[in-house]
């Protein structure tokens, strides 16, 4: 009776999984389409970002991006943090980085003054990200009623965010199904959940031009490259400690295997004599 | 397995203490000469590894609550600031975060552990039932927790969970408003959340101090299910045989944490919790952290009316039946041996039964639509099934194998065994 009842047992569950299985890959085949991977540098525990890459990434934000979507978590100092866009030794307090002075500098924010008037003064390193709306209700109003979503956690806020970003960027090509009704106003986007997207191609190749140095040497502002950029940028902004944090794993994982082996030794050492 | 305390103070101040408090002998006789069987294996490290899970997430959760505010305007942006502007921030919320995943992940290994072995059986039903009570404590803690970043999953997990209790009939609406504070998951529910997830993990503390308590007047449990008869042939005193095998156990798993840390600290979790909450705007599919997913595949598997019990409060009496039932079981399994080891059947079910848990969880994380309302149904029925039927019959109806005369008896089998001499005849087989 045992082998029959095992047997059943096993068909039952290699059932079940068929079943998990089949059902599964139905749901993926679903509306939404598999973003590209990015593939991106800065991926995987030896990932780490291109300083260069994130240069140009902050540029297609600040020049392109910024005019719609908000980050509102992120302050200018962070870009010149330790393994940041703009990071430099020489600085280790990023309030004291010139090119990061300079980026804020550029920025205009009200302000309070000494006798309590309102007044309009230079950002300042420790000054946020200046949002280009005001409000949400000013946000929805600007872009028909859609608000654009604020940048700072998007890349960990979406399903294997860093692709789903880069193919929404690149997916503006693609021609929609026959039969599928595009609403006016709205733009076809394979990549986005439904397939329509309130948000215009935001890039066309040539839209920003990268400064002329060494490391960006044969590198041309497409619509695949300025995505793949500003994907690092937005990535990065995503956990600004993430470089940190997977240099810190490895200290942890190594510290933590010596002590492992070393209480396996002790273990074998302390039971040497006990029959168990 | 608590006797004469063999504590000989040393010191003169321990001679003066030992007679007004004996503290020094209580740690003594608790973690020092607490006779331990000789014959347990890795699955026995468990308890020692979420000691070590409650004690973290209990110093993270200190260090997050100075510097998170329980405020709706202000609750994930200061999460975010955790993140990025508190000095190791991120490392202890992701310890924090994590933390929580890997205490499920050890606790299910642990019950599971029990269920095989027996150890819910006679002398141990209390010790089996606090630890009912602390898995209780733990999910309702860990739903708390889960709201206090007030992300989308947040705010809607805690919308869809709350609703449960307006599902008692008459009073339900009542009491749900009473709870929340309002009429909506809003900032008096993130607010007294804050609070109670504060409150519980000492609690837990409480209960896992009679947990050990309760494990250290029969004794523990060992893979063959039989109780030592010799203290000295079958024990060692658990320091330092267990202390050094369970901080062997405990660093490995150490290193699957910081694996998930370090390298993938969102992988468990939900990307949606990364939207600040919007009660406006609804997740197209709202699910709750990994671990919860069997319990709430059981709240939706009931579709249907039972006579004048509705859909949805049979929902809520099959989940909290499914946590309350595990109180039941040691006088649910009706048979004489303790551990599966020598219950070749009923082993098979475990197996079963183990495999259906995961099922469940799968069920939980698919939509309520076909085929999942189906399957999540029938592997509700089968977990009720094993504790109701299978369990009370097989005690009755299945031959057990002998289990060894004793520890010793199966220590010395198994090293028989090992070294090649299996001409011995076994007795009794």
């Amino acid at each position: 009776m045992k082998p029959t009842f095992a047997r059943r047992l096993v068909a039952g569950v290699l059932g079940l999984v068929s079943v998990v299985v089949v059902a599964g890959s139905a749901q993926a085949a679903g509306e939404v389409k598999h973003p590209r991977p990015v593939n991106g540098s800065w991926e995987g525990p030896f990932g780490r970002f291109d300083r260069a890459q994130l240069q140009r990434g902050f540029q297609v934000y600040k020049e392109v991006c910024s005019s719609c979507h908000s980050m509102n978590l992120l302050h200018y100092r962070n870009l010149g943090d330790k393994h940041g866009p703009f990071y430099d030794p020489k600085y280790p307090n990023p309030n004291d980085n010139p090119v990061v002075k300079a980026i804020a500098a550029s920025y205009t924010v009200k302000s309070v003054d000494a006798e309590g008037n309102e007044e309009e003064r230079p950002a300042l390193p420790s000054d946020r990200f200046i949002a280009p709306f005001e409000n949400r209700a000013q946000a929805a109003a600007a872009n028909g009623g859609a608000v654009p979503p604020d940048m700072s956690v998007l890349v960990k806020a979406r399903h294997n965010g860093g692709s789903y970003i880069y193919s929404l960027l690149t997916g503006y090509d693609q021609t929609p199904p026959a039969g599928k009704q595009i609403p006016e106003g709205k733009h076809y986007n394979p990549y986005m959940p439904g397939g329509v997207i309130a948000m215009g191609p935001p890039i066309v190749d040539e839209q920003v031009t990268y400064a002329d140095t060494p490391e960006n040497k044969g590198i041309k502002p497409t619509v695949d490259q300025m995505s793949h950029d500003v994907v690092a940028f937005l990535t990065w902004a995503s956990e600004p400690h993430q470089t940190e944090r997977k240099i810190t794993g490895f200290g942890v994982m190594i510290f933590l295997l010596i002590l492992t082996i070393l209480l396996w030794f002790s273990y074998r050492s302390v039971w040497r004599n006990v029959e168990h | 397995m608590s006797g004469p305390s063999s504590y000989v103070p040393k010191s003169g101040l321990e001679k003066w203490l030992d007679t007004r408090l004996p503290i020094v002998r209580f740690m003594n006789d608790t973690l020092v000469d607490f006779p331990t069987p000789k014959n347990l294996n890795y699955w026995y490290t468990f308890g020692g590894i979420l000691a070590v899970c409650l004690a973290s997430q209990i110093i993270t959760g200190i260090i997050l609550a100075m510097h998170y505010v329980p405020h709706i305007d202000h609750a994930f942006n200061s999460v975010e600031r955790i993140m990025r502007d508190v000095n190791g921030g991120w490392l202890i919320r992701y310890m924090h975060s994590n933390g929580a995943s890997m205490f499920f992940l050890a606790v299910y290994i642990h019950i599971f552990r029990g269920l095989y072995y027996g150890s819910y059986k006679a002398p141990r039903e209390i010790l089996w039932g606090l630890g009912v009570i602390i898995f209780l404590l733990m999910i309702i803690t860990a739903f708390m927790g889960y709201v206090l970043p007030w992300g989308q999953m947040s705010l809607w997990g805690a919308t869809v969970i709350t609703n449960i209790v307006g599902a008692v009939p008459f009073v339900g609406d009542s009491i749900k408003t009473w709870l929340l504070g309002g009429f909506a998951v809003d900032n008096a529910t993130l607010n007294r959340f804050f609070s109670l997830h504060y409150l519980l993990p000492f609690v837990i503390a409480g209960v896992v101090v009679l947990h050990i308590w309760a494990l250290h007047v029969p004794g523990n449990n060992n893979p063959t299910g039989v109780e030592v008869q010799d203290v000295k042939k079958e024990t060692v005193p658990f320091h330092p045989y267990y202390t050094v095998k369970d901080a062997f156990a405990i660093c490995v798993f150490l290193m699957i944490f910081a694996g998930f840390v370090f390298f993938g600290p969102n992988t468990l979790g939900h990307p949606d919790n990364y939207i600040p909450a919007n009660n406006q705007v609804t997740p197209s599919h709202i699910v709750p952290e990994w671990y919860l997913l069997p319990f709430y595949a059981i709240l939706r598997a009931i579709t249907f009316d039972i006579l004048i019990i509705d859909a949805k409060f049979g929902g809520v009496i099959a989940m909290g039946g499914a946590i309350l039932i595990l109180f039941a079981l040691p006088w649910l399994d009706t048979s004489k041996i303790k551990s599966m080891r020598y219950r070749p059947i009923a082993r098979l079910w475990w197996i079963v039964f183990v495999l259906n848990f995961l099922m469940l969880g799968v069920c939980g994380a698919m939509p309520a639509e076909p085929p999942w309302t189906v399957i999540s149904l029938i592997c509700t029925i089968f977990y009720f099934a094993y504790f109701l039927v299978i369990l009370p019959v097989l005690g009755v109806i299945e031959k057990p194998q002998t289990p060894p005369a004793s520890i010793a008896d199966s220590i010395l089998q198994s090293h028989k065994k090992s070294a090649g001499t299996s001409a011995v005849a076994v007795p009794a087989e």
